[in-house]
């Protein structure tokens, strides 16, 4: 079926299998490879984009509900296409050292911007009940925690500029 | 000279941009010209004769190009999984060593034992065809356990490795143990039990492998902690492949922990596929298929007796431990219960006497090895917890016992009774430290306030060593080593001056492109921004022993050191050349080669330069170019310790333990970047965290299953978890490493399980609670606190 949306700003039609699921479609179709497949189980949150804003596991999401949605994947987190500036939430992540094997960086970063856009001042509870369905091996979550927190007041900084 | 970021400083890591943008190069975002996928058929049985397989439904199906079994793999002669350690036991006998196949033969001895790979032009057409795969197997009893696998009349794995026991294996004077108890004032006893754990790195193993018949080249990437070692194993011992016909390539990798340092049967089995189809083939595990086929770590069952005199000073440490090997001897296996477990019974402590004997046990499960820490977080739960129960039945205080026992500083370098002599270290500097980071003092006073909210709140600690750095080949040899262990790094400088950096470590996460660059930019005085890290390809990089043990900055980072020390060297001597002065006059610092005394001097891109422009050269005695190499083989361990204290409250209404401060005081010597060893001490603790309260691999006893076969039901912590930690270094220097450093990506898995647990006991102490076998769950302490028939609301 024939499917058309809004991909990382740009209006996109493209054949899919109904069966076929979203974090395959980015990764296989579209060689957006930042989205990762980490479980089988929805549990581990690798693969979290924003359908219409708002955070979900792309892995769970078959492609023909992306039909008039709007789609950003981490390839479309960043300032301008193209350029190598990050968003505010990807240097807080860089400057407090959120991540260290990067798997499940990408999906950590789309939740903690959904967050951090839902609630721009948020507590380290806040956040660690936010990223329940993200899970991370190598950190502890520690810096995670504090990235978040300082990324989610970079944002709210720049939106009162 | 431009931008030096060196030892000690925290610069932001070089590899972000890349995992920040979502630009990482994983194995499974690889896509080569025409490439097929393949799925495994596993069995779904623990314990089966494989009486036949049927083909052909399976080769019918839409797609389908070609369907492997262990008949196949025998008709091509190709040789069984290698193990890399043989052991022996007290008499010198070596391990039983059955054959480990690619796929199987004639029997299956885990759920997910492979039986055949099915490669089809799409993954869903593999993963159907491989559905219709008919294999008739016959259904043996399974036994998972090691007590149940050593009994009378168990299911035998291997008609020729008796009682199921791969080796008895021991360690220690067992006499001079026997003569300490007898006159001992006191005597200790603990059964327990350490859990069965699955790493879970979060990128799910993967391969891609592609056979070029213009060149007869292969090519492999793979999901490897060590790809010259995968190479080696894979070419020389599976599938006959000469080494220089051989590439493997383990580009970025998602998280290893150990899970990723063995070679596995997926790899080779999908190389020589490669060649079979003449099609590139891409495999990529589920998380559920990776529950049984990665390999599992711990499952220990111990039992341990601690010999005291009437002031609580150890006498003599005794531990009986059957060790769960799986269904077959991976790469480490043997390794990893016996010399990686027994010379760490010591821990930081005077202990005179130690006796180890471990039975390795082969059982109907995924093969056992490494897992982040590997033996020793559970010699030091063993004797963590066993110096707790002792301190309770004498009415020692915890800390004050421990105190007694310690190693003064004054007395490294240290010879242990179990082999090991450790070079340097604190361990009452790093208690004294720790006591005062967890406002120790104080905790009568938040105890109380728990009480106040019906809630029991223990305090609980750990001391500890690990032997990490591997490490001396010549010592690991002599242990069952059947490869070397050194490590070795290349530093090319350009013409302009910039480096490259071939190293044979990998990097999953630890900020090696970040760290190592941080030496080179030290060492050499050139900028921070000016040098690369290459790791990972056995094309690119000359050879290496990969990353386990917390071994890279301690060996690879001592080779990267010697290299750079030649580079220098060498500079010198073109330098002397250029500025018309003997040798000895050039002095090399801050990136500049001077004339001692004097204002002449050369810049290292201006050496760099002549080095590949030699018009004025000292051809006659010196080669061009500025490249050198080094191989490092440490003398010795490193022996990073510490101490750990955690802190938990116990909800007497629904068992819930939660961990609400946690603090780490560890000593891993000299710190090149303190951001990155931070995070690898927040990362390792919780590992162990996820260990003590969480995370339990759970086999059905008789038909095999793996209960805990998903996310769904293997409990892994998360950010809600867990408390923000401190964590802080105690450093003394090693004596033998160029740098002084000792290594840190383990520490926080060995001290923590430990910590965690002695804080819950604490909690339920005047509940009459010894011990509490891993993980506390709420379920295990809501029963522990039912069975001890107490009011449970605290008064």
């Amino acid at each position: 079926m024939q499917i058309s949306f809004t991909l990382n700003g740009r209006p996109t039609t493209v054949d899919v299998e109904p069966a076929t699921l979203v974090a395959e479609l980015l990764r296989e179709q579209f060689n957006l490879t930042g989205t990762h497949i980490g479980c089988d189980t929805s549990q581990c949150g690798a693969c979290v984009v924003h359908l219409d804003g708002l955070p979900v596991k792309s892995c769970t999401l078959l492609a023909p509900a992306l039909d008039g949605a709007t789609l950003l994947t981490i390839e479309g987190l960043q300032g301008a296409p193209g350029s190598n500036r990050l968003h505010p939430m990807q240097e807080a992540f860089r400057e407090h050292h959120g991540l260290q094997c990067g798997f499940c960086t990408p999906g950590m970063l789309m939740t903690a911007v959904a967050l951090a856009t839902e609630k721009p001042a948020l507590t380290e509870a806040d956040v660690r009940r936010g990223l329940e369905g993200n899970i991370c091996r190598c950190t502890g979550y520690q810096n995670i925690v504090v990235s978040v927190i300082s990324g989610a007041a970079a944002m709210n900084a720049a939106k009162g500029e | 000279m431009g931008n030096v970021i060196g030892i000690g400083a925290s610069p932001k890591r070089k590899e972000d941009q890349r995992f920040l943008t979502g630009r990482g190069s994983y194995v499974s975002d690889i896509k080569r010209p025409g490439m097929t996928a393949g799925a495994f058929v596993r069995s779904p049985h623990g314990h089966a004769k494989l009486r036949g397989i049927d083909k052909s439904a399976a080769l019918a199906a839409p797609g389908v190009i070609a369907v492997l079994t262990g008949d196949d793999v025998a008709d091509d002669g190709l040789g069984s999984l290698p193990c890399g350690w043989g052991i022996t036991d007290a008499k010198g006998v070596p391990m039983k060593e059955p054959p480990f196949p690619m796929l199987a033969q004639d029997k299956v001895r885990f759920v997910g034992d492979m039986v055949a790979f099915v490669i089809a032009e799409t993954p869903e057409q593999a993963n159907a065809a491989a559905e219709l795969l008919n294999v008739d197997y016959e259904v043996l009893p399974s036994v998972v356990g090691v007590l149940e696998a050593v009994r009378p009349g168990a299911p035998q794995l291997f008609d020729d490795v008796p009682n199921n026991i791969c080796c008895d294996w021991e360690l220690g004077d067992k006499a001079a143990v026997e003569a300490a108890f007898r006159k001992a004032a006191h005597v200790a006893k603990l059964s327990l039990v350490n859990n069965r754990l699955i790493g879970n790195p979060m990128e799910p193993r993967a391969a891609i492998a592609e056979y070029e018949p213009g060149t007869d080249r292969f090519t492999l990437w793979t999901t490897s902690q060590f790809p010259h070692v995968v190479r080696f194993l894979m070419g020389a011992l599976v599938l006959n492949i000469p080494q220089h016909k051989l590439r493997v390539v383990a580009p970025d990798v998602g998280g290893g922990f150990g899970v990723k340092q063995f070679h596995y049967g997926e790899e080779a089995v999908i190389t020589w596929a490669a060649k079979r189809v003449m099609r590139p083939i891409k495999w990529v595990a589920s998380r559920s298929e990776g529950y049984v086929s990665d390999r599992h770590g711990r499952d220990h069952v111990t039992e341990a007796e601690l010999a005291l005199d009437e002031t609580g000073k150890f006498l003599a440490f005794r531990v009986k431990t059957l060790a769960n090997m799986g269904g077959y001897l991976s790469t480490f296996g043997p390794n990893i219960p016996t010399n990686l477990y027994g010379p760490l019974l010591g821990g930081v402590y005077t202990t005179p006497a130690i006796y180890c004997n471990v039975k390795v046990v082969f059982t109907n499960t995924v093969p056992v090895d490494a897992y982040r820490g590997a033996g020793r977080p559970e010699a030091t739960f063993v004797l963590e917890r066993i110096v707790d129960v002792a301190a309770s039945e004498m009415g020692i205080d915890r800390v004050e016992i421990r105190r007694r026992n310690m190693i003064p500083k004054e007395a490294y370098p240290y010879q242990t009774p179990v082999l090991v002599q450790y070079d340097s270290g604190d361990p009452v500097g790093c208690l004294d430290g720790a006591l005062v980071a967890a406002d120790a003092k104080n905790f009568g006073i938040r105890k109380s306030e728990s009480a106040r909210k019906g809630k029991f709140r223990g305090l609980g600690y750990s001391t500890y060593v690990e032997a990490c750095g591997l490490a001396p080949s010549r010592f690991a040899g002599r242990l069952g080593a059947r490869g070397g262990l050194y490590e070795s790094a290349t530093v090319r400088v350009h013409p302009t001056g910039q480096v490259t950096v071939m190293i044979g470590t990998h990097n999953h996460g630890q900020g090696h492109e970040t760290t190592f660059a941080q030496i080179v930019s030290e060492k050499l005085g050139v900028s921070f921004e000016n040098v690369d890290i290459v790791f990972g390809d056995t094309d690119r990089v000359q050879f290496g022993m990969g990353t386990y043990g917390s071994r890279s900055l301690v060996v690879g980072g001592a080779a990267l050191s010697k290299a750079t020390d030649k580079v220098v060297a060498k500079g010198k001597k073109i330098a002397a050349h250029l500025l018309e002065a003997a040798e000895v006059d050039i002095q090399f610092e801050a990136g500049k080669f001077s004339v001692a005394g004097t204002d002449r001097m050369k810049t290292f891109e201006e050496i760099a330069g002549a080095a590949y422009v030699p018009h004025d050269y000292p051809l006659e005695v010196l080669e061009p170019g500025l490249e050198e190499q080094a191989y490092y083989d440490p003398v010795n361990f490193t022996y990073p310790g510490g101490c750990h204290i955690a802190e938990v409250e116990v909800d007497p209404e629904t068992g819930t333990v939660t961990l609400v401060n946690y603090t780490a005081v560890d000593d891993v010597g000299t710190v090149i970047n303190p951001m990155i060893v931070e995070g690898q001490l927040h990362g390792g603790i919780v590992q162990g965290v996820g260990q003590a309260l969480f995370e339990n691999a759970v086999y059905d006893e008789g038909s095999g299953q793996l209960l805990s076969g998903s996310l769904m039901d293997y409990c892994m912590p998360r950010a809600d978890h867990l408390p923000m930690m401190k964590v802080e270094t105690h450093s003394t220097l090693c004596t033998h490493t160029p740098m002084g450093v000792k290594g840190c990506g383990e520490v926080g898995t060995i001290g923590s399980p430990a910590a965690v647990i002695n804080a819950v006991v604490d909690a339920l102490s005047h509940l009459g609670v010894t011990h509490v076998d891993m993980p506390a769950t709420p379920n295990r302490i809501w029963r522990l606190l039912q069975n001890a028939s107490l009011p449970v609301a605290a008064e």
